[in-house]
């Protein structure tokens, strides 16, 4: 991992590229995990573009090998194994980056007043403690039972799991900002309550939530893949990681390509976003890192 | 410290009261009937009746709530909708398989992470600890049944050395056992000791900085009794903490894994009953499994007194 040994001088007249490029060498796994993943982002987006639909059913060439025609195999309809790997990836951006975004938010919200409002803390804290006693997949899938499935559905599953633990974090942060001598003088002063929280205490949260927001994304995109191999997430009939292999798992000692693409793509997304948040944590957060490496 | 213990077990209480709150209003949180929802999209009206007088959805929530708890006190989880059996009997059918997984992973991981994180501690920046440190993400990264298909082609279909799924009960022989659960137990296990070997690694290389590891090196003590004796003992509080917060994955692991393994445990009866939407048997495999995670976290905290003799409550 790239550790910075000095300060460097930044003279005016650096360029805003030079810069990047400094950044970009001294953290090259930020760079390379953040490429990685506009890439496979570009691919979910455009995925209507880029490949036939894949739901297109050709029954003669059921469970073809990789070829020059079908670069990942078919499957046990004739479907195009590529297409949709491709159209994969769109549910597990889709599932991660809304998961990320709701639980930090979520979490956010409930931590600030936690962290600032005794009472309030008391009783949410004692609801936290009980939701992390579950084991959040167990959680989801069967809140999924419950909820019928859908997409919505499963990020709305994947997402109560994950709040609490942000909610830890935010609290954690506001119980030490708090305490600082700043914040104490905001107060004396006669600083309203939402003031301090948004002026004082919100942007101590910021650096340890992206990190903690990586680490969401990733175990979101592990889950949504669980609960569709399962058969309790995504709707089967949309092409998802999860229930591509759930679907070639029958036909795995036979057809192993129709498992090895989904698994291969699932766990380079998982590995990216996990060594970018190790990467972020490093830099934004110098303190945790010296104590994680 | 006796108080201390008391307060500690009495601080389990609210958890798993929010936990039984949480697992029983989950039902009535879904949107419609509920009766429905379990009785599902062909059931006629009247099974639907039957199905809503059967788990007393007539009554008011609060008098569902007391027949339920006091059913818990007595150990009675409710009976399964779809077998007609009690679940606490259904649980104690399925128990061995997911224990005697459970119990092997978490041996094999001990036994196989915590050499590799002191080791990794020990000759920081090597190629070991690069190694061990690459294995952590790794580790981290790979969802469980994609290790599981993995191991399970190069170990079973291509080499045939073990069996490709099933499980055998240790009471059918010691040998033919082990052989059944190797695999689900690496496949289980990764996740856990690459979160192991890194927390390891991490307060073993704390510890190693301090002044009596020096004075132990100056003394003349070889540098495995340096490790084992002063090192790994004193870096022992997070690491035992880890390997209890671990176990929730562990606990969720063992719900795929028992799919992709086709392993007869409490893993499948979980998955089985939720295809099925079987509530009575969801509801009690929730709560028997986070009962489980707050037990052997309760125990953890109670061993620190022993571990650390400097922790005194």
């Amino acid at each position: 991992m790239a550790v910075a040994t000095g300060d460097i001088a930044l003279t005016g007249e650096q360029s805003r590229f030079d810069r990047f490029l400094e950044f970009a060498r001294r953290n090259p796994t930020i760079i390379i995990g953040m490429a990685i993943l506009i890439f496979m982002g570009i691919v979910a987006l455009l995925a209507p573009y880029l490949v036939n639909d894949p739901r297109t059913l050709n029954p003669i060439n059921r469970l073809k090998p990789p070829s020059a025609e079908f670069w990942f195999g078919t499957d046990h309809l004739g479907r195009s194994v590529f297409d949709r790997t491709v159209y994969g990836t769109r549910i597990s951006m889709a599932v991660g980056l809304s998961v990320a975004i709701l639980s930090t938010v979520i979490g956010l919200a409930i931590g600030l007043v936690a962290g600032y409002i005794r009472i309030v803390d008391a009783i949410v804290m004692r609801i936290m403690d009980g939701l992390m006693a579950i084991p959040s997949i167990l959680l989801a899938i069967a809140m999924m039972a419950l909820f019928g499935s859908s997409v919505e559905n499963v990020i709305i599953a994947i997402t109560v799991p994950e709040v609490p633990r942000v909610v830890r974090l935010v609290r954690a942060v506001v119980l030490t900002i708090r305490e600082q001598p700043y914040v104490e003088a905001a107060v004396s002063v006669g600083t309203k309550l939402p003031k301090i929280l948004y002026r004082h205490i919100l942007p101590n949260t910021v650096a340890p939530l992206i990190v903690q927001a990586t680490y969401v994304c990733a175990s979101a995109v592990i889950i949504e893949a669980f609960l569709s191999f399962l058969g309790a997430g995504t709707p089967p009939e949309i092409p998802s990681w999860g229930n591509m292999v759930s679907e070639g798992r029958v036909y795995f000692q036979i057809t192993p390509w129709m498992i090895l693409f989904p698994c291969a793509c699932l766990s380079i997304m998982v590995l990216t976003v996990n060594v970018l948040g190790d990467g972020l944590r490093d830099t934004l957060d110098p303190r945790i890192a010296r104590r994680m490496r | 410290m006796y108080a201390y213990v008391v307060r500690r077990i009495l601080a389990t209480i609210p958890v798993m009261g929010v936990v039984a709150i949480f697992v029983f209003l989950l039902l009535h949180l879904t949107p419609g009937d509920p009766a429905a929802v379990i009785a599902g999209d062909y059931a006629s009206p009247a099974d639907i009746e039957r199905i809503r007088e059967r788990l007393g959805l007539n009554d008011p929530l609060y008098i569902q709530f007391g027949r339920w708890i006091a059913h818990l006190a007595q150990g009675d989880l409710g009976i399964s909708i779809f077998s007609n059996l009690p679940v606490s009997q259904l649980v104690a059918q399925r128990l061995e398989p997911t224990l005697m997984l459970t119990v092997t992973t978490i041996v094999f991981a001990i036994i196989i992470a915590v050499p590799l994180g002191v080791f990794a501690a020990w000759k920081a920046g090597s190629f070991i600890d690069r190694f061990t440190m690459l294995f952590a993400v790794l580790g981290f990264s790979i969802p469980v049944f994609v290790v599981g298909y993995m191991l399970m082609y190069v170990f079973a279909i291509q080499l045939r050395w073990l069996p490709v799924q099933g499980y055998v009960s240790i009471a059918d022989g010691f040998w033919p056992f082990l052989r059944s659960i190797i695999l689900p137990s690496f496949a289980l296990g990764l996740i856990y000791i690459a979160l192991i070997a890194r927390i390891t690694r991490a307060s073993v290389l704390e510890v190693l900085t301090e002044d009596y590891i020096r004075t132990a090196h100056a003394k003349g003590l070889s540098s495995n009794v340096v490790l084992i004796r002063h090192a790994l003992k004193n870096a022992a509080v997070p690491i035992v903490t880890i390997i209890g917060i671990g176990i929730a994955l562990l606990i969720g692991g063992v719900v795929i894994t028992e799919s992709v393994f086709n392993i007869p445990g409490l893993g499948r009866l979980t998955v089985d009953a939720i295809l099925r939407r079987d509530y009575p048997i969801i509801q009690g495999m929730i709560l028997l499994f986070a009962g489980v995670y707050v037990l052997i976290n309760l125990l953890i905290d109670l061993s620190y007194t022993f571990l650390d003799p400097r922790i005194r409550y």
